[in-house]
């Protein structure tokens, strides 16, 4: 587990041929050379709307889903085993589906849309600047909604039904009760819920890398799919600059991360 | 009376809107296994349909039969089963371990692991390469199963720590009472009880490294050694768009998951959220 963390560190202070050979020592000037990017405020712009969008949807649509899974219902368990196929499933296959699915001429997307005259014709989904964003962050969002419903369901089934009895009581309507009583004590579930879904979001490589491979240049990618076409893909090749770029990221985990760690705490403290 | 009939009026709403959203969610499946089902003619068809007009389920045999699919099925076999096998023999020690002894540096042992189920390979992958084209490593089997291993043991650890914890400690004791010595102990009183978090974290780390793709993909180069995730992808590149076998080699790698997910899902809550969340 260091191992590779501190060869990072170390690859981002060397220069290396485009075959790999390591060509010595260059100090921090792959940071200063990373800085220069053409490319890296696009990416940066992109990384931040990918996170915080995919977090945000996915949080939001889960405390529905989370809601409707804490009644007891015929039928629910088949909604759970639907829930698991998205999370159990590779990313990278469901990544390829979803990009069958968006293709212009065969996709069903399209055909649906269009029957439906929701659009006036097919959209390039995957090849126009406009849509590729937003298709991918549905893809995201999709995966990530399976583990966030469940997270918040625990949350919910952890509420003693007491507090709901004593809001009743209190002439609360279900709204009222909800705002009041439910949000509040879902908290802790939901910060654990945020802060972990921001670390896999942001980590998150197989979607961008599948949906966004046929547009040339960075102009979709995020800091996580960049760094990889800079070490392995592009015609820069160059370990160095990329190893910069993976210890940028990584200390953006690492805060994510100690928040977190406060989060959890902060829990304890309290308890 | 009518407290009744609202309610079952209620629960057949509530039934309908989960439905909805469980045919939301198996909606994109849905495409996968007609896909997988299409003869290659008619994938290129407008307006595009659904479900085949003819179906044919020999595309399932055409990937089975297929040596390259057959390759990349071992090489995700022999990952996915030796790095699992390396983390419930390392974990299953290392959890009793902590939830039975306080030692030095106990909290930073549990920290460091907690940290380390943070982070994916991902972020750490040029990190990764160097270290193992440093080694030699570069597209062997032993790469991707030392990875494997290495970032599912905390999670492994985790959940098993937490089960150990909750088992009372007077079991053992009555156990050395009757003259079992500590090793008998922990294989003939505390495993058997613990079983269902054994099991919980096989198939959670058989399932982790089933699904890895960014590593393979960055360390294994000969085409017959790619594990699943990475080889189908060669079924559709700027050249050959083969989508049934791509999607039918999809499904044969999602079923067998989605069933032994099933069987974890209660489990796997607490163990990914470490203990605070209730």
């Amino acid at each position: 587990m260091l191992y590779p963390a501190v060869a990072l560190v170390r690859a981002s202070l060397s220069h290396y041929s485009v075959t790999g050979l390591y060509r010595g020592s260059v100090g921090a000037s792959n940071y200063a050379r990373l800085l220069e990017q053409e490319a890296l405020p696009a990416v940066v712009a992109n990384t931040v709307v990918w996170v915080v969008v995919v977090v945000l949807v996915t949080v939001v649509v889960s405390l529905g889903l989370a809601q409707l899974l804490n009644e007891a219902f015929p039928g629910r368990r088949l909604v759970r085993w639907a829930l698991i196929v998205p999370w159990a499933a590779s990313v990278i296959m469901t990544a390829k589906l979803f990009a069958w699915i968006y293709d212009y001429y065969f996709g069903i997307l399209n055909h649906v849309l269009v029957s439906l005259r929701m659009v006036p014709a097919p959209v390039d989904w995957l090849g126009n600047d406009a849509t590729v964003m937003g298709a991918m962050i549905a893809v995201g969002v999709f995966v990530s909604l399976p583990f966030t419903t469940y997270v918040v369901l625990a949350g919910l089934s952890a509420i003693p039904g007491e507090v709901y009895e004593a809001a009743w009581v209190d002439g609360a309507s279900a709204w009222r009760t909800y705002w009041s009583v439910t949000v509040p004590l879902l908290r802790p579930a939901l910060l654990v819920a945020v802060v972990l879904n921001v670390i896999y979001v942001f980590n998150s490589f197989p979607i961008v890398w599948t949906l966004n491979d046929r547009n040339p240049g960075f102009s979709h990618d995020t800091m996580i799919t960049y760094m990889y076409k800079i070490a392995f893909r592009s015609s820069l090749r160059d370990v160095g600059l990329a190893a910069a770029l993976g210890v940028v990221n990584v200390l953006v985990i690492l805060m994510a991360v100690l928040l977190y760690l406060r989060t959890v705490s902060w829990r304890e403290a309290e308890a | 009376m009518s407290v009744a009939r609202g309610s079952s009026i209620r629960r057949t709403a509530l039934s309908g809107v989960g439905l909805a959203v469980a045919l939301v969610v198996l909606a994109p499946y849905i495409v996968m296994i007609c896909t997988a089902l299409k003869p290659e003619r008619e994938l290129r068809i407008t307006p595009p349909r659904l479900t085949p007009i003819e179906w044919r389920p020999a595309n399932v045999l055409d990937v089975l039969g297929d040596p390259s699919f057959q390759g990349w099925l071992y090489a995700s076999l022999i990952v996915a089963l030796t790095s699992t096998a390396i983390v419930v023999l390392a974990a299953t020690p290392a959890a009793y371990y902590t939830a039975r002894h306080r030692f030095p540096g106990r909290s930073a042992f549990l920290l460091l692991v907690l940290v380390t189920q943070m982070f994916s390979p991902t972020a750490l992958v040029v990190g990764l390469y160097r270290e193992f084209f440093e080694l030699g490593l570069v597209d062997t089997y032993a790469a991707l199963i030392l990875t494997n291993a290495a970032f599912n043991l905390a999670f492994a650890i985790w959940i098993l720590r937490a089960f150990f914890t909750a088992i009372p400690r007077e079991i053992e004791e009555a156990a050395a009472v009757d003259g079992c010595g500590r090793l008998r102990t922990l294989v003939q009183v505390v495993l058997p009880l613990s079983l269902p978090a054994i099991v919980t974290a096989v198939i959670f780390a058989f399932i982790a490294a089933w699904n890895e793709y960014i590593v393979a993909l960055t360390l294994m180069a000969d085409p017959a050694r790619k594990p699943l995730t990475v080889g189908i992808t060669s079924y559709v590149t700027a050249y050959v768009q083969h989508w049934s076998h791509l999607f039918a080699a999809s499904v044969i790698a999602i079923v067998p998951v989605v069933v032994l997910f099933a069987l974890i899902e209660r489990h796997l809550v607490g163990g990914l959220t470490a203990g605070s969340v209730k």
